[in-house]
C-alpha cells in the first residue's frame, strides 16, 4: 500500500471564482521513497504539499496517507521551508523541540520526560553537522546552519513523511551541496519518506528516487522519471554524462509546460 | 584606543552638555534682550521659583506621577488584553478596531467635562484621561506583532495539530512582546499629556492645576517650574520604559525581526 496517495485532486484557493491550483492532480509514493516535484513557478507544488499535510482541503478527489483520507492536519509529517523561521527568543535546542509541545502524542510527555527528548535533539543536532550549538540563538548562526536546524525541527517528532518545500533556494551554491549529503545520508540512515518541491533540477537529480514534472496552473503531473543513479550517491555525480542529461531532459520539459501555458 | 574611549565618553556625556547649553542660551537671551519675567522667566528664576515653592510642587508633581501611573499601568493591562483578542480573531478585529480608530481620534479634552461629571472634581478623571490616551498605541502594537506572524511559522505548527491557542502562546504572545515594550515608551508620554490636560481643566491637585492656577496669578516663574518637573517626570519614566524594553527583549535587538 502506497504511503501517499493523491487520487484526481481538484483545489481551488478563494471560493468558486478563486485560482484553480491544481487539477487533475495524481501523485502516489511508497513507504520510504525520495520523491521530488519539479514544475514552473506558480504551478501548485506547495499546493501539493499543503494538501499532502492536511492545510488545505482538496474540492475534487482524494487525499490518503497511510490508510486514512486527510481531513484535518495530521502530525505524521514534518515540515520544513526555504525561510528556516527559528523563534528568534528560543535557543536553537528550544526551537527544534518545538514540534514536541504542540503533538498530541508528545506535549505531556515532554514535561516529565524533557531529559530524553533533549538527548533526541542533540543526536539530531549532530547528524546534521550542528554538534553543541543547541545553547545558541537563531541569530548566532549562518543561514545554512539555521537551515540545518531547521531540518532537526522538522524530524525531531520522527515524522514517518518528510514534506521539504525548497529548502535551500536561499543558500549559496556550496552550503548547498552539504545540505544534500546531509538529506542523502538522513533519507538513507531512517525510513523516513521525503518528498523535496525544488527549483533545481540537479537538486532532484541527486536525491531522488523519482522525479515529477508539473504542468502550469492548474498543476498536474506530466511525466514521472526513474531516478537510475545507484546509491550511495556521491557529489562528482554531478558531472557525470547521463546526469546532466537527465537534468537537461527535466529542464526541457518544464519549458515546454511553461510556454503551453 | 584612547580616542575610541574619548569618542564614547563625549556620546555619554551628550545629553548634559546638550542641555547645559540649552539652558545656558536660554539665560543669556534673556539677559541680552532683556525680556519681561512675566513673557520668559530666565532659568535661574525658575530655579528659584523652585526652590520658594519646594513644598506645593512637590505634593502636585506626587499626585500628577500617581495619576499617570495609575492610568499607564491601567492602559498597559487594557491595551495589551484587548490587542491580543484583536490579533486573535478576524471578526474581532472586523468589529473593534474602526471604533477604537474613532473614539482615538476623539479629543480628549473634549471628554474631560464628561468624565467631571460622572466622576467629579479629583484623581478619577486624570486617571481615566491618561488611560485613554496611552491606550491605543499599546493596542495597536501588540496587534500588530500578532499580525505580522509569518505564515509559514502558523503553517508548521498547524500541520503538528496545533490549536489557535497552542500558536497564540508558543508564537504570538512572545514575538507580540516587543511591539508591546516598545510602545510603552510612547504611551508614557501620552499618560503624561492625558493627566496633566485634565488636571488643567478641571481639577483641584496636580500639576496641571498648579499652573493654572499659577497663570491666572501671573505666577510666570511657578508656571515654568512645573513645565522643568514635568519634563524631569517624562524623561525618568521614559528611561524606566527604554530599561524594561532593553532588558525583556534583547533577542529583539539581537536578531532581524522588526
Ligand atoms: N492562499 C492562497 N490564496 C489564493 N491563491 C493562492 C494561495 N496560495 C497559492 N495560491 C495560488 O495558487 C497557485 C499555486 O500556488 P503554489 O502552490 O504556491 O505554487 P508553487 O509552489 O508551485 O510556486 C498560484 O497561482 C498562487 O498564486
Ligand atoms: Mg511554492
Amino acid at each position: 500500500m502506497h504511503l501517499v496517495n493523491i487520487d484526481d485532486v481538484e483545489m481551488r484557493y478563494g471560493g468558486p471564482e478563486g485560482t484553480l491550483a491544481v487539477s487533475g492532480l495524481n501523485v502516489k509514493m511508497d513507504r520510504g521513497e525520495f520523491v521530488a516535484v519539479v514544475g514552473p513557478s506558480g504551478c501548485g507544488k506547495s499546493t501539493l504539499m499543503k494538501l499532502t499535510t492536511g492545510l488545505q482541503r482538496p474540492q475534487k478527489g482524494a487525499v490518503v496517507v497511510a490508510g486514512k483520507e486527510v481531513t484535518k492536519p495530521i502530525s505524521i509529517v514534518g515540515m520544513a521551508f526555504q525561510n528556516p523561521i527559528m523563534l528568534p527568543w528560543r535557543t536553537t535546542l528550544d526551537n527544534i523541540l518545538l514540534p514536541l509541545e504542540i503533538v498530541e502524542k508528545h506535549r505531556k510527555r515532554i514535561r516529565t520526560h524533557r531529559k530524553e527528548y533533549v538527548e533526541r535533539a542533540e543526536h539530531l543536532l549532530e547528524l546534521v553537522g550542528l554538534k553543541g550549538f543547541g545553547e545558541k540563538f537563531p541569530w548566532q548562526l549562518s543561514g545554512g546552519m539555521q537551515q540545518r536546524a531547521n531540518l532537526c525541527r522538522a524530524l525531531i517528532h520522527e515524522p514517518e513523511l518528510l514534506m521539504l518545500d525548497e529548502p535551500f533556494g536561499a543558500l549559496d551554491a556550496f552550503t548547498r551541496e552539504e545540505l544534500w549529503c546531509v538529506i542523502r545520508d538522513l533519507h538513507a540512515n531512517t525510513d523516513v519518506t521525503v518528498m523535496l518541491v525544488t527549483h533545481d533540477l540537479r537538486e532532484s537529480a541527486f536525491l531522488a528516487d523519482r522525479i515529477l514534472v508539473m504542468s502550469a496552473r492548474p498543476g498536474r503531473v506530466l511525466a514521472d522519471h526513474e531516478v537510475p543513479f545507484a546509491r550511495p550517491r556521491q557529489l562528482d555525480l554531478l558531472y557525470d554524462n547521463d546526469f546532466n542529461h537527465l537534468v537537461q531532459e527535466l529542464h526541457s520539459e518544464i519549458a515546454r509546460a511553461r510556454d503551453n501555458a | 584606543m584612547s580616542t575610541d574611549a574619548k569618542g564614547l565618553n563625549f556620546v555619554k556625556l551628550a545629553p548634559w552638555i546638550y542641555t547645559a547649553a540649552l539652558f545656558a542660551i536660554w539665560e543669556a537671551a534673556v539677559w541680552i534682550f532683556n525680556l519681561p519675567v512675566t513673557f520668559l522667566p530666565a532659568p535661574s528664576r525658575i530655579a528659584a521659583a523652585i526652590v520658594q515653592y519646594w513644598g506645593p510642587i512637590w505634593s502636585n508633581s506626587i499626585q500628577t506621577l500617581y495619576t499617570t501611573l495609575l492610568g499607564f499601568v491601567l492602559a498597559m493591562v487594557g491595551g495589551l488584553a484587548i490587542g491580543l483578542l484583536i490579533g486573535w480573531s478576524r471578526s474581532i478585529y472586523a468589529g473593534l478596531y474602526p471604533l477604537m480608530i474613532g473614539f482615538n481620534a476623539i479629543p480628549k479634552v473634549a471628554v474631560v467635562p464628561i468624565l467631571i461629571i460622572w466622576f467629579g472634581i479629583g484623581s478619577i478623571p486624570a486617571i481615566i484621561t491618561a488611560f485613554l490616551i496611552s491606550f491605543f498605541p499599546i493596542v495597536v502594537n501588540v496587534a500588530t506583532g500578532l499580525a505580522t506572524i509569518e505564515p509559514e511559522t502558523e503553517d508548521i505548527l498547524r500541520a503538528l495539530g496545533a490549536k489557535k491557542m497552542d500558536i497564540m502562546i508558543k508564537v504570538g504572545i512572545p514575538r507580540s512582546m516587543p511591539y508591546f515594550f516598545a510602545s510603552l515608551k510612547v504611551a508614557i508620554t501620552l499618560a503624561f499629556v492625558g493627566s496633566v490636560l485634565s488636571e488643567t481643566v478641571g481639577s483641584n491637585t496636580g500639576l496641571g492645576n498648579m499652573m493654572a492656577a499659577a497663570q491666572s496669578r501671573f505666577n510666570v516663574p511657578l508656571v515654568f517650574a512645573g513645565l522643568v518637573m514635568l519634563a524631569i517626570e517624562g524623561i525618568v519614566m521614559y528611561a524606566i520604559m527604554a530599561w524594561i524594553e532593553r532588558r525583556m527583549t534583547g533577542w529583539a535587538h539581537r536578531s532581524s525581526m522588526g
